[in-house]
């Protein structure tokens, strides 16, 4: 039974403004099969804790730890960590010209695997796995992500997820910006991941809508780098009816509201860099 | 005292000349030329200044490097060649005189006219029929004394040809190559410059593209000390069609510059330049300079030019200048972009997280930055051969 364990994770990131302490201690304890959906306003850090379990090099680890059935990932290199089992399906993946599909997969799964996978075998199964994700064939020959649609990206995402077969992933507000048809597509596709290969999923998430097609196990409500509240699926329930200002209490406020205002400020710079 | 500080308040308030002009010396005001097609030009040696180094043409070229080639007597004579190709197309020396000389352009720069003036054949490629016909024409026993070479390269109306010029071994050789692509023809000619590590090359394409006909033109320069290879393509012709792209991957010590120039001289002509380099390792120099000039009679035109530099380590220096120049406004299009930028650290970690090492992963994204380019070429065998010979470089760059 594999498991993935946080324990008081600290991250900070460097800003034009001085360093910026992020997480401020998390635990989690994902097992084999578990989904766990981590919910929280803008600027909570929920991104960061994907990015930093995924080895971004933006991202400094202060003091923590994160294992992987009992070894330690945060003294890993990015790929390593991608073959020990972790997947990080990212919310902006960014576009590689040049660099096919097709090329792309094989690439990653002979690295992940060590050894290239049995040609024949492999197309059947990219072809499948795009069937099922109703990606059209061309796909497999376009420049990863170059010219792709948001929905195209997601769902490229979550083929990856497929073909990789990783022991843990982490969906980084995989739902943002999918119409419901899409939605509904990539939800199967981690629903059938989880059923393929016993998959835990740490899902991470603005909304709710997507929890009505993924059912989570837990829920951990995320408020100024730490989980603020624990439950099971009723509390996301809750979360859809109340939103977060609950937990946007006296003790959190001021925070929180300097956490909203970096992500407002940095607003226009990524509009005009996009 | 005071006089000193007069003196020196031109200095302190840096109001000066511009150091590279001479331009407001009232007794020898000089004015550049202002448009691109009023250069100067010339096919004889001696009516060219001698070179300093600091002029337009040569200010990012090292000239020392180059000097035999600018100065020096070069030997014309015809040298040994190898043909590989379908039996459409005719090889053959010919004399100065044969009147197809001089037809597609005129030397620009000192060594171009050192070239022309030396020749003592040209050596001229003649594509006829409609039937598509491919050659590749491999030069590789110029040898290391200073030569001077010409090139005919002829489409006739309405023919199909994809032309390679392969370069390989030592070289000290400044040419010119000719290319006339005739109403209706579609041609296509890729320079593959793979030569010694010690050798020096300077070359000027000069093409003219007729009527309808369409012209796609390749550089491809990774093997030499010093490559400049500079085209010249004028659209003189209505509805002509360039393409002009290039490939290089400098490794340390290795200059590789080019000076395209696009000339929409007739209406509905369309051109593209497309130029993508890799640099690695220490003095690793390139050079591109990009100028489309839109004539006034050039109606309808839609142009488009870029190049983009991919710099892989420290020490390497990616000049990039575009220049675009319209004389009419009823154009559909012209644009311009240049862009220099160090390996993508996102890029790296999008392939890292998926499990593909850090040297793997930088290898696909350089091939497949470069692959852009290397699609356009049009010959498979080509195609794969140059996929290696990249792949080849990026090794040898890690290892270093």
């Amino acid at each position: 039974m594999s498991v993935l364990e946080v324990k008081n994770l600290h991250v900070s990131v460097e800003t034009e403004q001085g360093t910026k302490h992020i997480l401020k201690g998390v635990d989690l304890v994902i097992r084999e099969g578990e989904i766990h959906a981590i919910m929280g306003p803008n600027g909570s850090g929920k991104s960061t804790l994907a990015y930093s379990i995924a080895g971004h090099p933006k991202y400094h680890i202060d003091s923590g730890s994160v294992t992987l059935d009992g070894i330690e990932v945060l003294t890993m290199s990015v790929d390593q960590r991608a073959r020990a089992g972790l997947f990080l399906a990212m919310q902006y993946p960014v576009e590689i010209p040049g660099v096919t599909v097709t090329n792309f997969l094989r690439t990653a799964k002979t690295a992940i695997d060590g050894v290239e996978p049995s040609i024949r075998q492999w197309v059947s199964t990219v072809n499948k796995a795009m069937a099922d994700l109703r990606m059209d064939k061309s796909f497999a020959a376009r420049n990863v992500n170059e010219g792709f649609s948001g929905g195209e990206k997601k769902r490229h995402e979550i083929l990856q997820l497929e073909l990789l077969e990783p022991k843990f992933a982490i969906l980084d507000e995989t739902d943002s910006g999918l119409d419901v048809d899409a939605l509904k597509i990539v939800a199967e596709g981690v629903n059938r991941a989880k059923t393929n290969t016993g998959l835990g999923i740490l899902l991470i998430t603005h909304y709710t809508r997507i929890l009505r097609y993924i059912t989570p196990d837990f829920v951990h409500v995320f408020v100024d780098g730490r989980v603020a509240e624990e439950g099971g699926p009723e509390l996301a329930d809750r979360l859809e009816d109340e939103g977060y200002d609950r937990f946007l209490t006296t003790d959190n406020v001021t925070t929180d509201s300097q956490a909203n205002e970096r992500v407002t400020s940095q607003g226009p710079s990524e509009t005009s860099v996009g | 005292m005071s006089a000193a500080t007069t003196t020196n308040a031109a200095d302190r308030l840096g109001i000066r000349a511009h150091s590279d002009g001479g331009w407001d010396a009232p007794s020898t005001r000089t004015t550049p030329v202002q448009t691109r097609s009023d250069r100067f030009s010339s096919n004889i040696h001696d009516d060219f200044a001698i070179v300093v180094g600091t002029e337009l043409e040569w200010k990012l070229t090292p000239v020392a490097a180059v000097r035999p080639l600018i100065d020096d007597a070069l030997d014309g004579s015809p040298y040994a060649y190898f043909v590989n190709g379908s039996p459409g197309v005719a090889v053959e020396w010919v004399d100065r005189n044969d009147a197809r000389i001089g037809t597609a352009g005129t030397a620009e720069d000192r060594a171009s006219a050192n070239a022309w003036s030396s020749f003592e054949k040209a050596l001229a490629i003649t594509v006829s029929g409609d039937e598509p016909v491919e050659l590749t024409l491999s030069r590789s026993s110029f040898g290391p004394s200073a030569r001077g070479a010409h090139t005919l390269i002829t489409a006739k109306a309405n023919s199909r040809a994809h032309i390679v010029l392969q370069n390989d071994g030592q070289a000290l050789l400044s040419e010119n190559v000719e290319i006339v692509v005739e109403d209706g023809a579609q041609l296509t000619v890729v320079s593959v410059q793979e030569w010694a590590d010690d050798a020096i090359h300077l070359a000027s394409h000069f093409a003219t593209v007729g009527r309808d006909a369409r012209f796609t033109h390749v550089v491809v320069s990774l093997g030499g000390r010093v490559v400049r290879l500079n085209p010249s393509v004028h659209l003189s012709g209505d509805g002509a069609d360039g393409e002009l792209f290039g490939l290089y991957f400098a490794d340390a010590g290795q200059h590789f510059e080019q000076r395209v120039y696009l000339h929409h001289q007739a209406a509905h002509t369309k051109g593209r330049v497309n130029y993508k380099g890799a640099l690695q390792g220490v003095g690793a120099h390139t050079v591109w300079v990009g100028d489309v000039l839109i004539g006034r009679d050039a109606a309808g035109t839609d142009s488009y030019e870029q190049n983009r530099n991919l710099v892989l380590s420290e020490g390497t220096r990616a000049d990039s200048i575009p220049n675009l120049e319209i004389e009419t406004g009823d154009i559909l299009g012209a644009g311009h972009a240049s862009a220099t930028g160090r390996f993508d650290d996102e890029q790296l970690f999008y392939l890292q997280a998926r499990g593909i090492s850090e040297a793997e992963a930088r290898r696909l994204v350089v091939l497949g930055f470069l692959s852009e380019i290397v699609q356009k070429i049009g010959r498979s065998d080509l195609e794969e051969r140059l996929q290696l010979a990249i792949d080849a470089e990026l090794a040898t760059g890690t290892s270093a």
